[in-house]
């Protein structure tokens, strides 16, 4: 056993990376959720996404292109969704797990030929000075650029759902749909919106796994991401920066355990491997003693004549 | 009367199977408070709605200031100054007062500003809010505040309030009535919408009176008898409840110190509650809604257990007990919440009568459940309580409100209790029916039950209980004998004004 191969530098960097699709979806999720939707199937839109995204870069060679194809094909999967819960009013948890089966499905079969390629990497920020600087150079200022966009949309998500107008709206409809139609607000059109969004941010966050966190395509290769994500945004008490700080952890706890499997620690492997689900749940469990409650229309299915 | 403020013409609006709105005409002239009367389903709630912009009319028109008038959504009704103020209160709970105010109005100001206008206007109606409570922490008065000062912001012509005294003290009514007044001298044209009559009588210049959507009269209420309204409304005349003096026997239910916390977080705790109700006696229990009335109701049923000794039913300890036995006993309850607490919505008349009638009625034997006998329960309830379904086998949510009131009220009544607990009885009941239910109420206690009803409507309390207390923050008050009692000492049982304030004019 050697921890001393262990660094701490490069430790971060790497959590902060594997953190990075868990926020991605996470945030996604959060707007949908403060909508009044509960989609279960962010894990199909996710796999779906980085499928898509890895397709779109291997084709063009541009990755840039690859996260906007999965940012889509992430939001067309989840218009799916819009159709059998906002449209022909199905339950929604059936849905949702409707969602993440066809997702897993659709995407094993468009990833056939992929298996195997490598797909073009991604540039990182490159700033002179800053990014050679010792220790906060490559935790701060040496990343892809889509970490980046996963903590400014964090940021951008809470200001616009505490400080801005639409932002209130939302928070409405997600809260009591009958009052915000009584009020003329579209309570549908705000609810597809938000699955859209949610379906976005969830293929962004599948691509970044295919396309950067482990460049290449493996069946299946979200490995439940998409459901942790869903459990972040209860446990993280619908706050966008506490989602962020759930991220960090579990993206922490994953890089500590890899690296203490690496060094050889004496605890049996299947132990290191469920502790950072262990871990993340249990901090936001205590963090989520405060009781801010979930959306009270959440997971409700809305009829203006009901 | 020059030009009226809104000229309605022919409007009418179906649904499937139902015609909401047949032809209706009326005008609101311009700083008059114009009564909307008529029982349930009379159609005032459609026909507000297409003023608002909500609900889209069939054919008909509407004028405002001799132009015409065709809102298609409520944004533009609140554009042409057209505020309204909802029955079921259009709040959103997590949110707070100046969110929900925000969410009203077209082009809101900053939060910071809005703030204070909402402070400026609060207290020049005597409506004192705190702009930045959160909603759910409210009472249903202040709840009602933060509606009207949400109107009031927009400087509406024309204020809708659908049905707003249900839920205030006697005192909170009259502060309102002062800033309906003061509205008025302002110019201010109000549409009010209610069926209770004496409120109709005091506040209203004029009255339209709708039965099965259709205008059947028009009356100044002021000239006429609130029950002259009463029988326009109803199409037939009225029949009281009769009560028949009696002799109260002993104590049948035994409440004493009972303590106990809400199990919601928005609900109220039951602090130190005495009370005793003989056989054969009504207790009426009066006060504003959420001030521990279901958790009163939930004490008794069995719902929340409580110290052994705090409820004792003939002297027997039963604070520990659940409701099937306390059912064994002879202690049942009616809940308000119709859907959902005191029936199961999808499952048909019959299930439900089994549900709460298996224990006393003796439908099952041993796990087995006896289907002949609990439809034959189910239609002796259909019956004897005029429940207007065509049969057993219908689901509880296919039937209208009333009708279903009826129908779990008289589930209760027929199983023979020795103390029946009910809450809101004639809750969203059409006045025919609601007599009925009293009625049927009365006769349980002529028979020997106790009775406790709890209710907000004091005319109900006042016709059906021998005695009155009320529950007030979750302290029940030291009941009172009902006869002799006024208004304004019943307002002070159920706590006063809670803080308001007459207009500063």
């Amino acid at each position: 056993m050697d921890l001393s191969a262990i660094n701490p530098v490069l430790l971060v960097a790497s959590l902060m990376v594997a953190a990075t699709p868990l926020l991605l979806a996470a945030i996604g999720e959060l707007v949908v959720e403060k909508a009044g939707v509960l989609n279960l199937g962010v894990e199909g839109m996710m796999i779906t996404g980085a499928i898509c995204g890895f397709a779109i870069s291997v084709e063009t060679g541009s990755p840039w292109l690859g996260f906007i194809a999965a940012a889509i094909g992430g939001a067309i999967l989840s218009l799916l969704f819009v159709l059998m819960t906002q449209v022909a009013l199905a339950n929604q948890v059936a849905s949702g797990l409707a969602l993440t089966l066809f997702g897993l499905g659709l995407s094993a079969l468009m990833g056939q030929s992929y298996v195997g390629i490598k797909p073009p990497a991604m540039g990182r920020l490159d700033l002179p000075v800053l990014s050679d600087l010792p220790v906060v150079g490559p935790i701060l200022f040496s990343h892809d650029p889509i970490l980046y966009l996963g903590i400014l949309l964090t940021g951008a998500v809470w200001w616009v759902l505490k400080y801005s107008r639409a932002g209130l709206i939302l928070r409405a409809v997600g809260e009591n749909h009958d009052a915000a139609h009584a009020l003329g607000y579209k309570v549908i059109r705000i609810r597809v919106l938000a699955i859209l969004f949610g379906g976005a941010c969830a293929g962004l966050g599948g691509a970044y796994i295919s396309l950067i966190r482990v460049p290449q395509w493996t069946e299946g290769m979200t490995a439940g991401v998409g459901w942790i994500a869903l459990a972040l945004v209860v446990f993280a008490s619908w706050k966008p920066w506490r989602a962020l700080l759930g991220a960090y952890l579990f993206g922490g706890v994953t890089v500590v355990q890899l690296n203490l499997q690496a060094a050889g620690v004496a605890i049996p492997v299947e132990y290191l491997a469920m502790s950072p689900y262990l871990i993340t749940i249990l901090v936001l469990v205590i963090l989520s003693a405060d009781k801010s409650g979930a959306p009270a229309a959440l997971g409700r299915s809305f009829h203006a004549s009901h | 009367m020059s030009t009226p403020l809104l000229s309605i013409k022919g409007l009418t609006k179906a649904y499937p199977g139902v015609v909401a709105n047949d032809n209706v005409s009326f005008d609101i002239g311009e700083g008059e408070v114009h009564a909307l009367l008529g029982e349930n389903g009379a159609g005032k709630s459609t026909l507000v709605k297409m003023i608002y912009g909500l609900v889209k009319p069939d054919s008909g028109s509407m004028t405002l200031r001799g132009a015409p008038y065709a809102p298609p959504e409520p944004r533009a009704a609140r554009a042409d100054g057209i505020a309204m103020v909802f029955q079921h209160f259009s709040l959103f709970d997590a949110l707070n007062v100046a969110e929900n105010i925000a969410l009203g109005m077209e082009n809101p100001p900053a939060m910071g500003d809005l703030a204070a206008r909402i402070r400026a206007v609060s207290e020049t109606y005597g409506l004192p809010l705190d702009p930045f409570r959160t909603v759910g922490d409210l009472s249903a008065g202040e709840r009602q505040r933060v509606e009207i000062i949400r109107c009031l912001l927009q400087d509406p012509k024309l204020l809708i309030m659908d049905e707003p005294t249900s839920v205030l003290t006697p005192q909170e009514v009259e502060i309102l009535f002062q800033t309906l007044q003061k509205l008025r001298s302002e110019g201010t044209s109000i549409l009010y919408i209610s069926h209770k009559l004496e409120e109709i009588r005091t506040l209203c210049d004029h009255a339209t009176i709708l039965r099965l959507g259709k205008n059947v009269g028009e009356c100044t209420p002021r000239e006429t008898s609130a029950r002259d309204m009463a029988e326009m409304m109803v199409g037939t005349a009225l029949k009281t409840p009769e009560r028949s003096g009696r002799e109260f026997g002993e104590i049948a239910l035994d409440i004493s110190g009972l303590s106990v916390p809400s199990p919601s977080e928005f609900g109220t705790s039951l602090k130190n509650v005495h009370m005793t109700v003989r056989k054969g006696e009504v207790l009426g229990i009066g006060g504003v809604a959420g001030n521990g009335q279901d958790e009163l109701l939930a004490v008794l049923s069995g719902e929340i257990l409580t110290a052994a000794d705090a409820v004792k039913k003939d002297g027997q300890p039963v604070g520990r007990l659940g409701p099937v036995a306390r059912r064994r006993l002879g202690l049942l309850t009616a809940p308000e919440e119709r859907l959902g607490h005191a029936a199961a919505p999808n499952m048909s008349l019959t299930e439900n009568a089994l549900l709460t009638g298996s224990v006393r009625e003796g439908l099952e034997s041993n796990g087995f459940l006896k289907w002949a006998e609990t439809q034959a329960f189910a239609e002796r309830i259909i019956k004897e309580f005029d429940v207007r379904t065509p049969g057993p086998e219908n689901a509880a949510r296919s039937l209208s409100g009333g009708n279903l009131q009826k129908f779990v009220i008289g589930r209760e009544v027929l199983q023979n209790p020795d103390v029946l607990v009910v809450n809101q009885p004639t809750w969203g009941v059409d006045a025919s029916a609601a007599a009925a239910i009293r009625q049927a109420l009365l006769d349980l206690a002529a028979k020997g039950t106790a009775v406790v009803c709890i209710s907000q409507d004091l005319d109900e309390l006042m016709e059906i209980s021998d005695t009155f207390a009320a529950l007030n923050e979750g302290r029940l008050s030291a009941p009172r004998t009902t006869v002799g009692l006024t208004v304004d000492e019943i307002g002070l049982m159920m706590g006063g004004a809670h803080g308001m304030e007459v207009a500063h004019v």
